[in-house]
């Protein structure tokens, strides 16, 4: 039976083998009904006002709702087996070593709402099952994730290190669990298991521009995985997934003509191109790909800029800026020519509406790869459009007992379509969620919170209009703060301030670097009421490209403040060698005591100690039986006058010993 | 005691074994005399031996790593230093008003770099006598009301964001400069802190932000940093006197840079912050210059003796020897490098030394006469600052928040050509690099080298461990002469007693004398509560005399004495009257007294010694003979001997000295000559060491001064 079984296994493995490899080749021409698993590659690029170029690299996976198994074409399995087996549905996970410049990269747009990180390791997820088993499932799934991407996410597996948010989190939903890592180093280590999830690795299409060095000499650099699944698995289909990757990576183009020239070319932002930048180019897209695309954008205030540069022209900028002979361009020139070009639809918010270039980069090849550049001609400058307020957290007070920690909002004045957020009738107001995730031993007094809006001290009731808090509970778990600020839309400023007492925590639970200090997470500071799209007029071929897509998604504006340093009461770490010698010691001490009054008796001792008094003689013994006499507290009995030879030799050995001493003091002196 | 029920028992009886430890403290009480003549000679001794034991510095935390890197400081950066140099002087010679000019030309060149720039105003906040805020961790300060435009300073700051740091910790920079009559050494300094920045931009290295202050010193560089301070760490979220400050002009003015740089440079009216601290360097430049050669000189010692952790000191020392080849100086007490006595002394080590040596070869101890010397200035000069805890420098204030810093002042040999300020630029700078860059490199925060210390030299020091021996051993007599005077006392008056009556039969009437007699110290402490309650009186007395409007330091000292003797006599009347009735019966009541009074006093001087070593140190070496001597000086007489003479001698120069206000004018005429001595120094003086709130001020009022009352009042005790 064995030998009959076998060969007809091998055969079966034949016949799958090759129905496997015909569905593969065919996978792409079937146009049945049934979706296929898909992959697009992307990469936005968006000159920032201060002379660095954001590239954003989007790769998306999906695998849809099916019933075959186990068995993807494109799709990672490992992802489909985590998502599977943890119920999840929906998971982020972000690695960013940097930190985002709110102020002149821009806080207001999809990209840093979505793509601006705490420094180290973020990662939430939603799961899909009865409230008492996410915990376990939480647990499990942070070992995997550790496993998946060499990084030490299972630290947010004790219970101390991740929250529950109730509703502040803007993925809002009682199932989700939420913890950061902020002291996570972020390595290559933790890139190549990302780029493993990607169909073409680094080896062809776009990801092949993610050269490491360049990466990593960035300013900020965040990989971020996405994912969410559609469709639970209810009637025995696996659920859909798709995942989403981002790497945004800050770059500084090196331009050696701005080191030589500083004064003079010191004001015109750099010239870049695609092989200056990563040292390399695309030679046509990934063939797994469904569409490989680069895009450029040109935000909304740099248009503005450039059509107020136009000005003199009195034609329309934009017509210029999106018209085909884009290299007559009096301000910039694009190296390649744009397969297509988008114009936001302006909005209630702005006037301006941001331009995107399209490249496709299908239509080039090894023999003539891809390189897009942009010159500068003259200088421009521009401002990018900011959260309507900025955030900025920092601690207060000094002393290793007690402090506060502050989170200031300040209006950023840039906002022009502010008013126009939310109208109330007459009071109009801003919404503002704060967030905010506090370890134990920093523990927090509630009742201390305090609001100051244009430096006036409000009643706390006037202004938060729903708090929640769960208050620390020693070893156990993170105090959690959520808060809903309701700030006139007038404000210029804002400040909360919330007290803490530094607590101690048992020796084994600092680690290796306890005087550093320990961290406070970033909070995270969200305006509902602002929405972060961008409409662009085209809508036909949209729909094909899930980064454009994406921006069309109406997310709320979100930033993240600074991590806190707290520096904790740290015990001296030799404390433990100190108390074993200290306690050998008394030990010691016991012991030789306890043995000493067993040992004694004191009758005959005394008998012992007359007769030596009697034996003694000589001056100096005398001298010494005298002292030693005062010194046990007694009187020194006068000598008896019978000389003993036990004392003459005893008086004798000392001057014996003297002489030598003496006599080797001397000799050392004159002889060396 | 103990002594007297020994002598009292049979000689024929087994005596009862007295465990070893008492035996031992009834040996030491009994010869009190001799154990405290020892033991405040060694003590002495010790002291002056302190040089002789100063271990070299080592840079104890191997993150630092100091030196490890080549400077990348160029030549470039110390032209763009330069650069900022001349347009300061430039502008100076125009002499704007308000030096308004001076402050925009810095916030320009620090924007151009693509820093983020911000201006604070402040005011200068008078330095108050508060009662009970000793030793309290510094407020937000008080809001003061209607503050004029005319006094308002501008700290100008910059701060450099790490390009890939966390932005958790920050490293400070400060350089005082005082737009209104600037020194050419302030612009240099300037120049050297912005040669600095310029390349601290570039760099990829970073992991702690940077932040450059330029303290507006015209009210003094000390109040600039602690406005700067008070605002990061506490700052005031409502405020009204905010306000006044916008509505003058000139502010405003102040406020119109062109941002037309692109590299990501910010202006920002309002306050910046960059994460925790982790140090802080004041970097100066003297204007006047003597030396032969580039020399640096170090200041650590912040409020109340507090020093900086050694690591910041060594860092600095390494740099400054071993590669920048500046001469590092610590400052020193410049009367006591001339003394012959102590040239004497330090011959004598340097023998004791070679006599040592030649014995063993190994010993490794003793140092030339002349080292020897300089590092007893050193140490004098050491133990005086940080006994008077009042910070030597803008530094100070950094220390009040936990943060370790030092000045740095640069005092360049004598030149001016173009040459030699490019050379200083580029040292200076360099210097600065590398103690930045060797900060940067800490991980945490400093802990691992010593923060208790005296430094003899800017590479030796003299660690707690072994400072304290010299201090334990002149206060250590102190209980056992309390205690022998206090049996003492009892048993000179059991004797007394027991001639008279039958020694075996002793009566119910007795045994209550006896309780009686045995509790009667308690006459003698409720006398020194007396006058430690009247001292914390005198310590309180000038928060009132503040009050007074328009008063000279000399009429409100006299004010002061006046009301300290209306006080006392008032507290001796109204508290003290029922003593009178019973000293008048007793015989040794002075030596009850004496010994209540040397036990308080080695209290106070253990407790000093913790807040702050030098002043215990002090205070011990003049509180520790003047109370052991004390004796009614009707006994002395009486005696007539050679010793008794001797000692009416040292008591009446000790009570002398010891007297608070002629110690310091003894002080003050040894350093600066006694020409220029005035009665309102003194005045000034205490002042100054309640606006600081030093620790110093409390212990002469509530230590030295009760205890120089008390020995006095021993002194003349009639008995």
């Amino acid at each position: 039976m064995a030998l009959l079984r076998r060969p007809l296994l091998v055969l079966l493995l034949v016949v799958t083998h090759q129905f496997l490899q015909l569905w593969i080749v065919f996978g792409s021409v079937n146009e049945e009904g049934q979706k296929q698993e898909e992959f697009f590659e992307e990469l936005l690029l968006k000159p920032l006002p201060d002379r660095k170029l954001l590239t954003h690299f989007h790769f998306q996976s999906s695998a849809p709702p099916s019933s075959n198994g186990r068995h993807h074409h494109l799709f990672p399995k490992a992802i489909s087996q985590l998502v599977q087996k943890f119920r999840v549905k929906e998971m982020e996970l972000s690695f960013t070593q940097g930190r985002w410049n709110y102020e002149s990269w821009g806080g207001f747009d999809s990209i840093p709402s979505s793509n601006a990180k705490p420094p180290g390791v973020e990662l939430w997820a939603v799961f899909d099952v009865p409230q008492h088993l996410i915990d376990a499932l939480w647990k499990n799934l942070t070992h995997t994730l550790s496993g998946l991407f060499c990084a030490s996410i299972n630290f947010l597996e004790s219970s101390t290190a991740y929250s529950a948010p109730e509703w502040s989190f803007p993925p809002a939903s009682g199932n989700l669990r939420y913890g950061t890592l902020p002291r996570e180093a972020v390595c290559t280590e933790n890139l190549t298991p990302w780029l493993k999830l990607l169909p073409c690795r680094d080896k062809a299409g776009i990801s092949m521009l993610l050269d490491r060095p360049s990466i990593y000499r960035g300013f900020y650099h965040s990989q971020r995985l996405h994912l969410t699944s559609t469709g639970s698995g209810s009637e025995g289909l696996d659920p859909g997934i798709i995942l989403e990757q981002t790497l945004t990576v800050v770059l500084l183009p090196n331009s050696q003509r701005a080191s030589l020239a500083r004064a003079s070319e010191k004001h015109i932002q750099p010239s870049w191109s695609l092989r200056s930048i990563f040292g390399k180019e695309v030679s046509g897209k990934c063939v797994l790909a469904e569409n490989s695309n680069v895009y450029l954008l040109l935000d909304r205030g740099l248009v503005a800029e450039l059509k107020q540069l136009h000005k003199e022209d009195e034609e329309s900028a934009e017509k210029v800026l999106a018209s085909e002979n884009y290299w007559t361009n009096p301000i910039f020139e694009l190296s390649a020519k744009p397969d297509r070009i988008f114009i936001e639809e302006s909005s209630l918010l702005s006037k301006n509406s941001s331009i995107l270039y399209k490249f496709e980069v299908e239509k080039y090849s090894e023999s003539e790869p891809f390189d897009l550049g942009l010159t500068w001609k003259i200088p421009v400058v521009w401002l990018c459009q900011q959260a309507p307020l900025h955030a900025s957290r920092f601690l207060m007070g000094s002393g290793n007992e007690r402090g506060a920690i502050a989170i200031s909002l300040k209006s950023t004045q840039s906002c022009e379509g502010f008013t126009g957020a939310n109208f109330d009738d007459e009071r109009c107001e801003l919404r503002v969620d704060v967030f905010q995730v506090v370890p134990w031993y920093v523990k927090v007094y509630f009742h201390s919170l305090q609001v100051f809006v244009d430096q006036q001290p409000k009643a706390v009731s006037d202004i938060i209009e729903k708090i929640h808090v769960s208050p620390s509970k020693d070893k156990v778990s993170p105090g959690v703060m959520e808060l809903v600020l309701k700030l006139p839309c007038s404000v210029s400023s804002a400040a909360l301030t919330i007290e803490f007492d530094k607590g101690f925590l048992h020796i084994d639970e600092y680690p290796p670097d306890a005087n550093q200090g320990f961290d406070i997470p970033s909070a995270i500071v969200s305006f509902p009421n602002f929405h972060a799209s961008m409409v662009f007029l085209e809508n036909d071929s949209l729909n094909k490209s899930p980064l454009l897509s994406k921006f069309q998604e109406k997310s709320p504006v979100m930033s993240y403040t600074e991590v806190l340093l707290v520096p904790l009461t740290t015990p001296d770490f030799s404390m433990p060698y100190n108390v074993i010698t200290i306690t050998c010691t008394v030990f010691a001490l016991y012991f030789g005591s306890l043995l000493n009054a067993l040992r004694r008796r004191v009758a005959e001792e005394e008998r012992f100690l007359k007769d030596k008094a009697a034996k003694k003689s000589g001056r100096l013994p005398l001298l010494l039986s005298k002292l030693s006499a005062k010194l046990r507290g007694r009187h020194s009995e006068p000598p008896h006058s019978t000389p003993g030879s036990s004392s003459l030799v005893n008086s004798k050995l000392v001057f014996k010993v003297i002489l030598v001493a003496g006599l080797a003091v001397c000799w050392q002196y004159y002889f060396s | 005691m103990a002594e007297t029920k020994v002598k009292s028992h049979n000689d024929d009886k087994p005596k009862p074994r007295v465990r070893p430890i008492v035996r031992l403290g009834i040996f030491l009480v009994s010869h009190s005399f001799l154990v405290s003549v020892v033991c405040c000679t060694s003590g002495v001794l010790a002291l002056f031996l302190l040089p002789v034991l100063a271990k070299n510095t080592y840079i104890s935390e191997n993150a630092l790593m100091p030196g490890s890197a080549s400077p990348m400081l160029s030549n470039q950066h110390v032209l763009d230093g330069n650069r900022l140099v001349k347009d300061l002087t430039n502008s100076n010679l125009k002499s704007s008003e308000t030096g308004i000019g001076s402050h925009k030309i810095i916030a320009q060149y620090m924007l151009d770099l693509g820093a983020e720039v911000s201006f604070h105003k402040f005011h200068p906040q008078m330095n108050q006598f508060h009662p009970l805020h000793f030793f309290s961790s510094p407020d937000s300060g008080k809001i003061q009301e209607n503050y004029s435009c005319s006094s308002y300073g501008i700290n100008t700051v910059g701060i450099i964001r790490a390009p890939r740091g966390d932005g958790k910790e920050a490293i400070v920079l400060v350089t005082p400069y005082n737009a209104l009559k600037s020194g050419f050494g302030e612009a240099l300094s300037l120049g050297i802190a912005y040669s600095v920045f310029s390349l601290l931009t570039q760099v990829t290295w970073l992991a702690k932000d940077i932040i450059w202050l330029v303290a507006d010193s015209q009210f003094g560089e000390y109040a600039a940093v602690a406005a700067w301070l008070r605002e990061y760490q506490t700052p005031k979220f409502s405020s009204s006197s905010t306000l006044n400050a916008e509505m003058c002009p000139d502010i405003n003015n102040l406020f119109e840079i062109k941002v037309h740089s692109v590299a990501g440079s910010k202006f920002s009216n309002s306050f910046r912050r960059a994460g925790t601290m982790a140090a802080a360097l004041v970097l100066k430049v003297r204007d006047q210059s003597e030396q032969f050669e580039d020399t640096i000189s170090i200041y650590a010692e912040a409020s109340n003796g507090q020093m900086p952790n050694l690591d910041l000191i060594n860092v600095v020392n390494y740099l400054a020897v071993h590669r920048q080849g500046l001469r590092v100086n610590v400052e020193k007490l410049r009367s006591l490098l001339n003394s012959s006595w102590l040239k004497s002394l330090g011959e004598f080590f340097e023998s004791l030394a070679k006599v040592a040596k030649r014995l063993n070869p190994k010993c490794k101890f003793g140092i030339p006469a002349t080292e020897y010397v300089e590092g007893t200035a050193t140490l004098a000069s050491s133990l005086y600052y940080q006994a008077l805890g009042v910070p030597t420098g803008p530094h100070g204030a950094f220390r009040d928040y936990q943060v370790d810093a030092i000045t740095l002042e640069i005092s360049p040999k004598f030149s001016l050509d173009k040459v030699w300020r490019n050379d200083i630029l580029l040292r200076g700078g360099r210097l600065i690099e590398g103690v930045i860059r060797s900060v940067n490199n800490l991980l945490e925060k400093f802990h691992q080298s010593f923060f208790l210390y005296l430094l003899t030299s800017p590479s030796k020091f003299v660690s707690v461990g072994v400072y304290m021996i010299a201090f334990a051993l002149l206060i250590a007599p102190l209980p056992m002469v309390a205690a022998s005077l206090y049996v003492d006392a009892n048993s000179s008056s059991n004797c007394s007693k027991g001639d008279s009556s039958t020694p075996p039969a002793i009566t119910d009437a007795d045994e209550h004398g006896i309780t009686i007699r045995s509790w009667r110290w308690l006459n003698s402490a409720k006398l020194v509560f007396i006058v430690h309650l009247w001292g914390a009186i005198v310590s309180l007395l000038p928060y009132f005399i503040c009050q007074i409007p328009d008063c000279s330091p000399t009429t409100s000292f006299v004010i002061w004495v006046l009301l300290s003797i209306l006080s006392l006599l008032i507290l001796n009347t109204v508290l003290a009257s029922p003593l009178a009735c019973v000293k008048a019966s007793q015989v040794k009541e002075w030596a009850l007294v004496k010994s209540v009074t040397i036990s308080s006093v080695f209290i106070g001087l253990g407790l000093m010694s913790v807040i702050n070593f030098a002043t215990a140190e002090f205070g011990a070496l003049l509180l520790v003979p003047m109370c052991l001597l004390a004796q009614p000086l009707k006994l002395d007489v009486r005696a007539g001997t050679l010793r008794s003479f001797c000692r009416i001698i040292c008591n009446l120069v000790l009570g002398h000295i010891a007297f608070p206000p002629a110690a310091f004018f003894l002080l003050k005429g040894m350093l600066d000559g006694f020409g220029s001595a005035n009665v309102g120094d003194f005045w000034m003086w205490v002042e100054s060491l309640w606006a600081w709130n030093s620790a110093t001020y409390l212990f002469i009022g509530m230590v030295q001064l009760p205890c120089w009352v008390l020995c006095v009042s021993i002194l003349f005790h009639s008995c």
